[in-house]
């Protein structure tokens, strides 16, 4: 029947129908998480600034700056890569774009004969470097879109631990930078060991120490102290960035599904208009055309209307006056 | 001229603004802080830091959980990655982690157990339960 393809094209626009509904209310959860993600990674910023700053205080203060975690180590065998991804997906190329940057410098390293350690944030990285044979030494999930300080504290552990017993020389952290609403940059950085150049290139130019400063307990201390919560600070500031950037790219992801779905469903519609209009005329002229034969049959002769009317056709025995005066006169 | 105080955890801003007087406790012991106070570096313990707002206001309590103080031209930055005021606290929740913790030091659990009950007690001290 000339209704089936019609029917199955209204099957289809309900069912993009119904995702696209799908795809505008994820659009707009995604867009109020932004505001919430992006407050929190502004709430964060005064301690990781405040820490730095009491770091900056410590080298002031004449308290020299040597640590685990500071040591830069020359001889580099093994790299470790935390990659923060997303735990899910439908978020466009976000967590592609991170794994994949990640996976380039990783090579360059493995390039020079380094070996690596991964540490993935979020399922998207692990199921990624998992299916292609990666060594994962440790994964954490369930946290990349509200991430809490307490989670940043135990990434830090599993990174800190492995650095601190010289298994690992150097750690490389790629995540999302949040720059704006519509910019986000992945990058991948040195993590550890950690940079202080520009803390103790403060501490120099200050003229020696600046202030005779009272430390409770020793400035050695408190470094050790002070360094862990550094390290767990900008983890956490990462962590919430990549959040937001999740959170904007999934906005832009399922705003374009929406729109893509209006599209298909306009087109469906047409098809599905078209289709309707062909049935009804076929239809038609087989309503035609079935008239028809059923009056052939029934023996009323063919029906049709001559182009020009004549007197001979109406009245065949017609003679024509003229005609026949002139041959009887001849 | 008073002390400019800023009380900052990871997640948040607890308390920012002006004081007389800042008080907590050290590796060291209690200690206070007033203008012109020297220089000073420290860590802090499981305990409370106390604000005294200038002209004796009511006194701004928060339970920090380890962190750090720093004191600066006048300035005191205390800085902790677990600090919470008093409407913060979920009383009920601190008393079952000290009887958690109480439990586990009969059962002759270690140090970690300790700093358990140290905090569940500066937690119900400072919600007054």
């Amino acid at each position: 029947m000339a209704g089936g393809k019609e029917r199955i094209l209204r099957q289809r626009i309900k069912s993009v129908q119904s995702t696209k509904k799908i795809t505008k209310a994820m659009e707009l959860i995604a867009a109020s998480r932004i505001v919430k993600a992006q407050q929190r990674v502004a709430a964060a910023r005064p301690y990781s600034e405040q820490i730095t700053e009491v770091i900056r205080s410590l080298a002031a203060g004449g308290a020299d700056l040597s640590h685990p975690l500071l040591a830069r180590n020359e001889n580099v065998s093994t790299v470790a890569y935390v990659v923060v991804t997303a735990d899910r997906g439908l978020a466009g190329a976000y967590n592609s774009n991170v794994i994949r940057a990640a996976e380039r410098d990783l090579r360059v390293e493995q390039a020079k004969g380094r070996s690596y350690s991964l540490i993935c944030l979020g399922r998207k990285s692990e199921s990624y470097f998992r299916f292609r044979g990666y060594d994962i030494a440790a994964s954490f999930s369930g946290m990349s879109e509200q991430p809490r300080y307490e989670d940043a504290r135990q990434v830090a552990e599993a990174i800190t631990g492995p650095f601190l017993e010289g298994d690992v020389q150097l750690v490389k952290l790629a995540y999302t930078q949040f720059l704006s609403a519509t910019s986000q940059k992945v990058v991948v950085t040195q993590f550890m060991p950690l940079d202080t150049e520009g803390i103790t290139d403060a501490a120099a130019a200050s003229d020696g120490p600046e202030a005779a400063y009272e430390f409770e307990p020793e400035p050695g201390e408190i470094l050790s102290e002070l360094l862990p919560r550094y390290v767990e600070a900008r983890l956490f500031a990462a962590m919430l960035d990549a959040a937001a950037s999740e959170h904007a790219a999934r906005q832009r992801a399922m705003k374009s599904a929406t729109e893509n779905a209006e599209e298909l469903i306009v087109k469906l519609a047409r098809i599905m208009n078209r289709a309707r209009q062909d049935s009804i005329t076929t239809e038609i002229m087989e309503i035609v055309g079935g008239a028809e034969a059923l009056r052939q049959s029934s023996g009323e002769g063919v029906d049709y209307l001559p182009d020009t009317l004549v007197s001979r056709h109406i009245l065949p025995d017609h003679i024509d006056p003229f005609r026949m005066s002139g041959a009887k006169r001849q | 001229m008073a002390l400019q105080v800023e009380l900052v955890s990871p997640e948040r801003i607890l308390f920012s603004g002006e004081a007389e007087m800042v008080v907590c406790r050290t590796a060291g012991g209690e200690i206070a802080f007033l203008t012109g106070h020297a220089p000073f570096l420290g860590t802090l313990g499981i305990g409370v830091v106390r604000i005294h707002p200038e002209g004796g206001g009511e006194v701004v309590k928060a339970a920090v959980h380890e962190g750090f103080v720093e004191v600066k031209e006048n300035r005191v930055i205390v800085l902790s990655d677990v600090a919470e005021l008093p409407d913060q606290i979920d009383a009920d929740r601190a008393r079952r982690a000290l009887e958690d913790a109480e439990r586990r030091i009969r059962e002759g659990d270690d140090t970690d157990a300790e700093a358990q009950l140290r905090r569940a007690h500066v937690r119900l001290a400072l919600a007054g339960a």
